[in-house]
């Protein structure tokens, strides 16, 4: 992206003043160096989200924002569904609430020194992951509506997981306004197979090491010192959420001119939060949203099985689990009044401050947990919400690296059995079913994850607390 | 002399699917190779088992959008993988034929699973020399 076509506001803030049919600014969160590694797509797409109806203070973008779909990956859009604001598809994406859950394990390194690769075979045994794989859960209709409704507490409810769990999933982990009649069967029969399972692409289970902590206090209270070993989970509302988005975009898109939509790409396909299609897909994402988190509480439920056979010793306690594509009704004070807001957040995870009444009290003082995926080779961060956050982009930060080269460049440079290979040189275990995928997912496919974090907390969205780097990882 | 066959084109994190064909239907059929080449080697999945799918858009674009989705959603489903495709359009509605067979992980070492074909680089029209193309972007 060219930098002189933005307005410095400061070293980590940038705007696009609105011109044309713009009804705000632009707002991006990144330094000069992350600006002119940025497509100018980003630039396109920020602009274009600005232009919608019903949209409040601005059209945000985070520091690791690519091109995306309507919407950049990376941005953030909040809309006054009594100022016409719409709703999209295309800003929530085809992973309704692809997230990350991080979990304690209790241990230390040199607990997994002597069992790493028998815990890599155990978990990568269990763990339904790739193309194809299938869970060993399957539901009914009866059952399935209750999941879509009921989230992580249904998968509680059924057994996988306990009650403290809860406390540490976003929402108390069920998504409230959740309705099951506005998903198709198509939707519930492509999730028949896939509940419980890791899915493929960027999706991974990773054994991590705590190698730095940034703030003792905030690390405290979310129970991490360094050299802990945690656990995280990446991955999304499989089959179910992806067909969610997929008719919804075709309904949005062909409904747009009967509200009297005028796109500026049809992949900014949206509706009127009060209409008819806006509320059929806000029940129906909803329980993408709840169906993803039931997914991640049924696969920590399989982790724990591992863990108990091979490390019973290990205690697996939730830090924190929050999605990074979702559109969620927030309170937020614009103007000196506090507004409900739909919030967009695609490929952008929610950053709450200290002290807000959605965060359980063990985190409130604190603030959220922020978790931040990165690669296999590099490392992932845990950031905590900020008070500054919350009125800079309603209180939401970055998600991860976001990639820098496209799946083919990645697949010429590399060989997959390279990258596992120059990986367990340097004590990280891969296990995938496909090499390809592995090269195309190579660590030097992806932007600096620590660049990200690091623009991410002096922009002040949110904090940095831990540096945790992969000992084993388990790729879809 | 149009152009035949299939490509993939760039897309910073996901990836292009385009085809190409005499006609509109063949560079759909095309397109449809390029997205299982997305997922495994073309030339590995045997065409040993046909299933049909059917579907219906106001124009060309989406209609070519929604046969792609039909094609991942019998992907999805059956936990199959395609080779070889028919396709026929009349007027806004379209009929398609894919054979292919089960996903073996062993034989396909399937790389990505295909999310959705999405509306980002979606095109379909002609070139100079009269041949069809056929493109947009998938969701890995």
């Amino acid at each position: 992206m060219d930098i002189k076509t933005l307005k410095k506001k400061s070293d980590y803030e940038w705007h696009i003043e609105p011109f044309g049919k713009m009804r705000v600014p632009a707002i991006i969160y990144a330094d000069q160096q992350l600006i002119k590694q940025m497509d100018t797509k980003v630039y396109d797409q920020a602009v274009n989200v600005a232009k919608l109806p019903g949209i409040v203070k601005a059209s945000y973008a985070m520091p690791d924002a690519h091109w995306g779909y309507g919407f950049p990956i990376g941005g953030v859009a909040a809309f006054d569904a009594e100022q016409g604001g719409v709703i999209s598809a295309g800003g929530v994406g085809f992973d309704i609430a692809c997230g990350v859950r991080t979990l304690r394990t209790g241990l230390v390194p040199g607990d997994i020194k002597p069992i790493k690769e028998r815990l890599a075979e155990l978990l990568a045994r269990k763990i339904p992951a790739g193309v194809g794989s299938r869970g060993k859960i399957k539901l009914g209709p009866k059952q399935m509506d209750e999941m879509l409704t009921g989230g992580a507490r249904w998968a509680v409810k059924a057994g996988y997981g306990n009650e403290e769990d809860l406390r540490y999933v976003e929402e108390g982990g069920t998504i409230t306004g959740a309705d099951p009649n506005q998903v198709s069967d198509y939707a519930k029969k492509r999730q028949h197979d896939e509940v419980g399972t890791l899915g493929s692409g960027n999706h991974y289970l990773e054994l991590q090491q705590v190698i730095e902590v940034y703030d003792d206090e905030i690390a405290k209270a979310y129970g991490l010192k360094k050299d802990d070993i945690t656990l995280s989970i990446h991955c999304g509302s499989r089959g179910l959420g992806h067909q969610i988005g997929t008719e919804f975009l075709k309904r949005m898109v062909t409904s747009a001119s009967s509200y009297g939509l005028d796109l500026p790409e049809r992949e900014l396909a949206c509706a009127p939060i009060n209409s008819p299609v806006g509320q059929s897909y806000i029940g129906a994402m909803r329980c993408g949203m709840n169906c993803a988190l039931a997914n991640r509480q049924v696969l920590t439920h399989l982790v724990r099985k591992v863990f108990a056979e091979i490390l019973p010793q290990a205690r697996l306690t939730l830090l924190y689990d929050v999605s990074h594509n979702t559109c969620q009704v927030e309170e937020h004070q614009v103007n000196g009044r506090l507004q409900k807001l739909f919030v967009h957040r695609k490929g952008a995870t929610r950053a709450f401050g200290p002290g807000h009444p959605s965060l359980s009290p063990e985190l409130r003082q604190a603030g959220q947990p922020v978790l931040i995926g990165g690669t296999m080779g590099t490392a992932s961060y845990i950031l905590a919400g900020s008070k500054e956050g919350m009125s800079l982009a309603f209180g939401s930060a970055c998600h991860g690296a976001g990639r820098n080269m496209s799946r083919r460049q990645a697949t010429k440079q590399w060989q997959g059995r390279d990258v596992v290979r120059s990986l367990a040189e340097r004590g990280i275990l891969i296990r995938s079913p496909s090499l390809r995928g592995v090269a195309e997912e190579a660590p030097g496919a992806y932007k600096d994850v620590s660049a990200v974090v690091k623009v991410s907390h002096q922009a002040n969205l949110a904090y940095k607390v831990a540096k945790l780097v992969p000992l084993l990882c388990i790729k879809g | 002399m149009s152009k035949k066959g299939w490509e993939h084109f760039p897309h910073q994190a996901d990836i292009g699917i385009r085809g190409f064909g005499s006609t509109k239907e063949e560079a759909f059929a095309q397109a449809a190779a390029a997205m299982t080449a997305v997922i495994t080697d073309l030339e590995d999945v045997n065409p040993k088992e046909m299933i049909e799918v059917a579907c219906e858009a106001s124009d060309e674009q989406l209609l070519f959008v929604d046969w792609l989705n039909a094609l991942i959603y019998e992907m999805s489903t059956r936990r199959m993988l395609f080779s070889k495709f028919k396709v026929n359009i009349e007027e806004n509605r379209l009929s398609g034929r894919a054979w292919g067979e089960k996903l073996q992980r062993a034989k396909h070492n399937p790389v990505v699973e295909v999310k959705a074909a999405t509306y980002t680089a979606l095109d379909v029209g002609r070139d100079e020399d009269g041949g069809w193309m056929a493109q947009c972007v998938v969701d890995v």
